[in-house]
């Protein structure tokens, strides 16, 4: 039987404010276990959590970027469940009233555009990190992280193929880089992803029974296991089996995802408005004055660039992969005019040379404007294109300018009619034989006489004055 | 309102607390009555009158993104039964 795959995403996505969700502890990744917290974040009888100013406004940024309502008034409330990694008792969340609501993404699949619906967007706190031992039955508690503002967005069940997901969640990603209110960082945790993932019959309205996936750390993992649980379901369904709703894990190294058993007692998370704290009321103003700092988000970015630079749709979706290369291509371009071709620069020379370094493009050694020169140069004839490859290693090595490094290096083209008449005239003396079958007809020799002028000149000889010269001496 | 054994026994496991059997009785009776009383509540009329969403009326305070002084590690664990140099130390979840 033909089925159709039903996927809604669930992301968490942690804010780059300095201090936590109620407490004024510090949120950086990494510090000795223990060290951020105090007695608010740990739950201690009779604190009073007030909340970051900073984590609602990024909430309202992301809303507003996804095209959300933005409530007036919000409320925050308490999910409650035991957990050693949980030192309330209990997470502070949203659950009737968040703080954003309805808004969409959308995604680009070759070519083909889709829209995916939002539900909503909550705040609410993280929770502790457990370290398993390895020899004891015993896990390690590191309440640092504890009460680290998230962002929760809950995607409409609208995704139809593992594909349709990692298109929503990088072009959620990029929001959040381009808004500069999470780092994304999946690997340190700060950009989670759960799936709900569930299959009908092709041409069903109704949606089928749905697991939930968790644990998948990167977007490989989330393809892999979506498809794996696609395939899982499918095969219960075609045995005439049932799916069991429940939470399975992606295990990376099995390859499969495993049911969580004694899960299910869990769900009763007995939500309520949290009395220590206030109704979260928006400011009129704050809104606008969001939205007017809001930046041009990925999507705009990509159609203004292919439509004012006339790149093709592939250079403007890697150019615009991160808000810091599209600035930076952009004030490359501002500085050479010609948009084709520092886009095939930055996209095979530097991007090869930043991808080995591991590195960033803000730590990029080669500035714009230091690109825009050697471009500049290339095109007028000062250098050829070849050379400009290899003065550009020398520039990220360097961090030199190109034209100190041509004229250092003597790379700038050979022009002096003079100096390469006299390099073709001992060429065509030392190769007669060539010299004589040029003569009886067989013109493709000028390639060798040209290759031997190159490497005389160590690449630099000017390719189009260096040819007309040497067709003027084999024919004298 | 009738609170069932059954119900006590869910309520208790969620909140890991052991009851006894006899406390399971009490407890029924307790919490229905506790019920009862919002059934009361229950009677005001509320039709024209906006949800209340907190006791006091007061303006949102916020907190400005400035960090201030955390606990000592020693001084964040000095409560915990079981606990090594850095870490809490619980029996293993998973
Ligand atoms: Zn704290």
């Amino acid at each position: 039987m033909e089925y159709e795959p039903v996927i809604g995403l669930e992301v968490h996505a942690q804010l780059l404010t300095e201090t936590k969700l109620f407490c004024s502890c510090l949120t950086a990744f990494g510090a000795p276990p223990n060290t951020q917290t105090c007695p608010v974040c740990l739950g201690m009888p009779g604190v009073l959590p007030v909340a970051n100013k900073k984590a609602v406004r990024y909430a309202i940024a992301l809303g507003l970027a996804t095209g959300c309502t933005i409530s007036k008034t919000s409320l925050f409330a308490r999910k409650n469940y035991f957990y050693p990694d949980l030192p309330k008792g209990y997470q502070i969340s949203q659950y009737e009233v968040p703080i954003c609501r309805r808004g969409f993404i959308d995604i680009d699949l070759e070519g083909e555009k889709k829209r995916i619906g939002i539900t909503r967007i909550h705040m609410e706190d993280d929770a502790g990190k457990l370290i398993h031992d390895e020899e004891n039955p015993v896990s390690r508690v590191d309440f640092n992280r504890t009460g680290v503002p998230l962002l929760e967005i809950v995607s409409e069940p609208d995704i139809r193929s593992p594909e349709e997901a990692v298109a929503y969640l990088r072009a959620l990603r990029d929001i959040l880089l381009y808004l500069g209110i999470s780092d994304g960082n999946m690997e340190e945790g700060s950009f989670r992803c759960d799936a709900n993932v569930s299959l009908r019959a092709a041409g069903e309205e109704k949606f089928g029974t749905r697991t939930e996936l968790k644990n998948m750390n990167s977007f490989r993992h989330i393809q892999r296991a979506l498809f794996y649980e696609i395939r899982r379901q499918r095969a219960l369904l075609d045995a005439g089996e049932e799916v069991l709703q429940e939470t399975r894990l992606w295990d990376e190294a099995k390859q499969a995802t495993f049911g969580m058993r004694g899960k299910e007692e869990a769900q009763d998370y007995r939500y309520f408005p949290d009395p220590d704290l206030i109704p979260i009321t928006v400011p009129d103003e704050w809104i606008e004055e969001i939205r007017e700092s809001l930046p041009e988000l990925p999507a705009a970015k990509r159609e203004r660039f292919i439509s004012v630079y006339s790149i093709p749709e592939y250079d403007a979706g890697v150019l615009t992969s991160s808000r810091a290369l599209a600035d930076y291509f952009e004030d490359a371009v501002k500085g050479s005019g010609e948009p084709k071709k520092v886009s095939n620069f930055i996209m095979s020379e530097l991007m090869r040379e930043l991808k080995r370094d591991e590195r960033d493009i803000s730590e990029c050694p080669v500035t714009p404007a230091m690109l825009s020169e050697l471009l500049v140069m290339v095109d007028q004839g000062k250098i050829s294109g070849k050379i400009a490859k290899d003065v550009f290693e020398e520039m990220y090595r360097t961090g030199t300018k190109a034209s100190e490094i041509v004229e250092k290096k003597g790379l700038a083209v050979e022009r002096d009619e003079g100096a390469l008449i006299a390099l073709i005239e001992e060429i065509l003396a030392e190769n007669p034989d060539q010299v004589a079958q040029f003569k009886a007809g067989k013109t493709k020799v000028l390639g060798f006489f040209m290759g031997q002028l190159m490497k005389r000149t160590r690449g630099k000889a000017d390719p189009r004055l260096s040819n007309e010269l040497l067709r003027e001496k084999l024919a004298e | 309102m009738r609170i069932t054994k059954e119900e006590v026994e869910h309520v208790a496991k969620l909140a890991r607390l052991k009851v006894t059997e006899d406390e399971k009785e009490t407890y029924a009776g307790q919490l229905a009555r506790v019920l009862e009383y919002m059934d009361k509540l229950k009677e005001v009329p509320t039709e024209d009158v906006a949800p209340t969403f907190h006791a006091v009326e007061l303006k949102t305070p916020f907190r400005e993104d400035v960090p201030g002084e955390s606990l000592a590690p020693e001084e964040t664990m000095s409560n915990a039964p079981e606990k090594d140099s850095d870490s809490f130390i619980v029996p293993r979840v998973i």
